[in-house]
């Protein structure tokens, strides 16, 4: 129950920024702290995502089968492999590494 | 058929390409702890890749019990769309029922392909084919994966959470191009992964927003030195 109200609030909060944009002056873009600070709070969050599902487990640092897993994925990015080609790959390589430990 | 509307096909690739990806967000839904039911509520609602992933994460991470961070998250990642939704109001000049569905469908991919166009008639028509083709796509092939998901078994045997890890390297890889930009996800990854096991779950992703908060605000690392 608490992760259905959780959904619909975490649906609602998002869907808020998109409606708020279609009703506030165009100026607002024109602000460059606040363009700056959006774009790179993107990037903070996506980055410390990363880093927490690779790296962590259960509240603890985990160094396990994830980490060549994400050094594959970082390659298959840098040659513009598709998303899902990446993301399966890497799930293999770190569910063969497991197979084989 | 390309030849006499390219707009069309472009649509129907882009959704089809997003749609892809949703494959894994939804197999990654249910290996977080979602039902299949609840992981089709996220790409139907919340409808914003990023957002849908950042909020199952940290459930991985704390489960029912972190359900507070992983609202905020979801709702800080969300901010980009705030701003394509005010890049597209005075080209999709939508009101009422037409403007609540178009917030919905305020995403990156629509307002990329209706960006690029060169006419206001073209812009607007890319806008609505891409939004509705990605969403329509997103949708079915979460439920491919969340059903594919749900069949699995043990998430880790099957390597989902790399795959979890890989989707947010994914998502970040194109935003990385300036220096400013690195300097931030090099900061943030290592204060979310050093704060885990002192904060509950969830906690250190939001402070890692801290980070682009600071950096932003001062403009540090930024390439001009120069005034």
């Amino acid at each position: 129950m608490t992760l259905w109200i959780g959904l619909i609030a975490a649906s609602v909060a998002v869907y808020s920024w998109k409606i708020f944009g279609f009703m506030v002056p165009h100026t607002v873009l024109d602000n460059p702290v606040v363009s700056r600070i959006a774009t790179l709070l993107t990037v903070a969050l996506l980055s410390a995502l990363t880093g927490v599902q690779m790296l962590t487990g259960g509240g603890k640092i985990e160094f396990d089968a994830r980490i060549p897993a994400i050094a594959l994925a970082a390659v298959l990015l840098r040659l513009k492999a598709p998303f899902i080609v990446m993301v399966a790959a890497a799930a293999a390589l770190a569910a063969l590494i497991r197979l084989l430990s | 058929m390309s030849k006499r509307n390219p707009l069309v096909s472009m649509s129907i690739g882009v959704g089809l390409a997003t749609g892809l990806y949703g494959i894994s967000f939804g197999a990654l839904g249910t290996a977080a702890g979602l039902s299949v039911w609840q992981t089709q509520v996220l790409s139907l609602l919340m409808f914003s890749g990023g957002s849908q992933f950042a909020f199952i994460g940290v459930i991985a991470a704390g489960g029912p019990a972190a359900v507070g961070a992983a609202i905020v998250s979801a709702w800080l990642l969300g901010v980009r769309n705030g701003f394509y939704a005010v890049r597209m109001n005075p080209i999709l000049e939508a009101t009422g029922l037409k403007r609540l569905a178009a917030a919905q469908l305020t995403i990156d991919e629509s307002t990329a392909v209706s960006t690029a166009q060169d006419t206001s008639p073209q812009q607007r028509k890319g806008f609505w084919l891409t939004g509705m083709a990605v969403f329509v796509f997103w949708n079915l092939m979460t439920l491919m994966g969340a059903l594919l998901g749900n069949a699995l078994g043990d998430p880790k045997a099957w390597g989902l959470d790399a795959a979890a890890a890989a989707a947010f390297l994914g998502l970040l890889w194109p935003r990385l191009k300036e220096r400013q930009a690195l300097a931030v996800a090099a900061l943030a990854f290592l204060v979310a992964v050093i704060s885990t096991p002192a904060l509950p779950a969830g906690i250190p992703v939001i402070i890692a927003g801290a980070v682009a908060v600071v950096v932003g605000g001062f403009n540090l690392f930024s390439r001009r030195e120069r005034s």
